[in-house]
């Protein structure tokens, strides 16, 4: 855990915003603090900035302790090593891309700064464009010199508070793409705040879940988003398929845990930690259930086969959304995904009774939620 | 043409300018940016002039800095004359008239900055003192310069805090709109049309820079 160059977080207050915050980003390491808007994620980040001051907290980079309020060190943000872009990009309106970023070079010699801003600017792509003032530049090339601006600092950590949210989606998929790249050039932790699940996924390393500025779950997106720890997270994954169920067995010779769901039994990946008996929450990402073909049965009908009556079924371009409708004894939507060719050649249309198979791999469990059966009882959402 | 009494306007014009440049962005910054409690009253007391009449003003500047007060006694053994009835008690009451138009145009022109801007530049590393300078100075200044004219012009024409404060004293304390009043009080009216006239051209030229500016800057930051 412990990375001499990384920066360590650890937040705590109750008012006027609740943090409970903890984690750490390595050197180079791209980490995103994802959750709902109000999760505390932009406030974290003003903390980390020394722009806002919590209640108790330690915040350390490379070394250097910047907040530790037992200890009475809060230093001011000229003091800690921080390059951040601003959701609105926050650039002087009234000076040039260049000088934009010279302003941030106090540290370099005077005759230092022009040179290495137009090298700045070159990395981010705006050489040309350094005479521009920020009202003579599109929305993606003012982020670009808010990136260019962070970097002139050369920052120990370098903050990006929803940076892509204010440009469109082409414009949007391009910076993320040049921020991807970026990273093998600058060494530092980088933490990410967004609210966009999909953009966390594509350039995180590692995640951080918020809700009311707590940590519900810190780890690789990849792991997060599979294996979420709870189900409140699950549902902040914008996981629709969560279900209760109730652990009837456990196989460990066979690497299996059996589900009692409803009227089915159902096999999912060995769950060691619970016990039989246990009352459990479970989920299935959409692309792990699978539809028999009517034609002809495929290999894996074997594994998990649920029936159900089709009660939407939305194209989306490439990709078809549909919730099924799984009976007794309770109407309960299980939603998926196919390819819209897919769907057609199948005829699928609403109504129609179709089975399909919930890979094993791709059941989760969950301790029970409270809360879940609640929500189980309000109509689904479409899956994210 | 009382060209001693339209001197001493254009020199009171300036030093309250002087004078409230600095004290008008010290008091602008604190209500455009500083939550602080009675933060309303504050802004109240700075509006008070625009809405109470000068004679009541010049009245209670009279009563606070009279020859009979503590700080009028105070001036007069520190520097040998009595406040009230000089340039300097007028230029105190001027001052005091005066807050609001510099303080408001300033306070607004602050509040137009956004606060991450400010936080952009001290996560840049610029310090505070460096920020006002190169950051916030350079954005509030068409409203701070629209401040100062609107105090020179405001202060050219001022005349019942002045009376009340100054009195009539040909070369120490009568302005120029003294002068007109004076004027028509002697049934001189080519000499209080010439002063009238030239009051208005230049009250008329002063408001129409501000719009100008206001307009340009407008255009070139839009």
């Amino acid at each position: 855990m412990a990375d001499p160059a990384g920066l360590e977080v650890s937040l705590r207050q109750a008012a006027p915003i609740p943090l409970a915050a903890r984690f750490h980003c390595g050197r180079g390491e791209l980490v995103a603090l994802v959750g709902p808007s109000g999760s505390g994620k932009s406030t974290i980040l003003r903390c980390i900035a020394g722009l806002a001051h919590p209640g108790e907290g330690v915040v350390s980079c490379a070394g250097d302790v910047w907040l530790d309020t037992a200890r009475g060190i809060d230093l001011a943000p000229q003091q800690r090593s921080v390059g951040i872009v601003f959701q609105h990009y926050a650039l002087f309106p009234h000076l040039s891309a260049h000088k934009n970023v010279m302003a941030a070079m106090t540290h370099v010699a005077a005759g230092e700064r022009a040179g290495r801003a137009r090298e700045l600017l070159q990395l981010v792509h705006l050489s040309g464009l350094e005479e521009r003032h920020p009202r003579q530049l599109s929305g993606g090339q003012q982020q670009r010199v808010a990136l260019a601006r962070a970097l002139a600092r050369d920052p120990a950590v370098l903050l990006l508070d929803e940076p892509f949210s204010a440009v469109d989606r082409v414009t949007r998929r391009r910076l993320q793409r040049e921020l991807a790249q970026l990273r093998s050039r600058i060494r530092v932790p980088i933490i990410l705040v967004t609210h966009d699940l999909d953009e966390a996924r594509v350039l995180a390393d590692r995640m951080v879940i918020l809700s009311h500025g707590e940590t519900l779950q810190e780890g690789p997106s990849a792991q997060v988003m599979a294996r979420p720890a709870t189900a409140q997270v699950a549902r902040l994954l914008d996981q629709n398929n969560l279900f209760e169920g109730s652990v009837l067995s456990q196989r460990p010779d066979e690497g299996k845990t059996l589900l009692t769901w409803s009227d089915y039994t159902l096999e999912a990946a060995y769950a060691p930690a619970f016990g039989v008996g246990d009352k459990v929450a479970w989920m299935i990402p959409p692309e792990c259930v699978i539809l028999h073909r009517r034609d002809r049965p495929s290999a894996g009908e074997a594994e998990n086969p649920v029936s159900g009556l089709i009660r939407e079924c939305v194209p989306l371009g490439e990709s078809t959304s549909i919730v099924l409708d799984i009976g007794a004894p309770a109407s309960v939507p299980l939603a998926m995904s196919i390819a819209t060719h897919h769907a057609r050649r199948n005829k699928l249309v609403v109504g129609d009774q179709v089975k399909v198979t919930l890979l094993a791999s791709g059941i989760h469990l969950m301790p029970p939620a409270e809360l879940l059966s609640e929500r189980l009882t309000q109509a689904p959402a479409l899956p994210g | 043409m009382n060209w001693p009494a339209l001197l001493l306007s254009l020199k009171l014009s300036a030093w309250t300018v002087v004078w409230l440049l600095p004290l008008g962005i010290l008091v602008a910054r604190q209500i455009a940016w500083r939550e602080f409690p009675g933060r309303a009253w504050v802004e109240a007391l700075v509006a008070l002039p625009l809405v109470l009449p000068p004679t009541v003003l010049g009245y209670y500047l009279l009563s606070a800095f009279g020859g009979a007060t503590p700080i009028g006694q105070a001036w007069h053994s520190a520097f040998g004359r009595p406040l009230a009835f000089s340039f300097e008690g007028l230029l105190l009451a001027s001052i005091v008239f005066n807050i609001p138009f510099a303080v408001q145009p300033m306070q607004r022109a602050f509040q137009s900055i956004p606060d991450e801007v400010r936080e952009a530049a001290w996560c840049s590393g610029m310090s505070h003192w460096r920020t006002f300078l190169m950051i916030e100075l350079p954005l509030a200044w068409p409203g701070i310069v629209s401040a100062l004219v609107l105090t020179f012009a405001h202060t050219m024409g001022e005349f019942g805090v002045v009376l009340m404060m100054g009195g009539n004293i040909p070369g120490e304390t009568q302005t120029i709109a003294i002068a007109i009043y004076d004027r028509v009080q002697a049934f001189d009216e080519h000499g209080a049309a010439t002063m009238s006239s030239l009051l208005l051209a230049f009250s008329l030229l002063a408001i129409g820079a501000v719009y100008m500016l206001a307009n340009r800057i407008g255009r070139r930051r839009g």
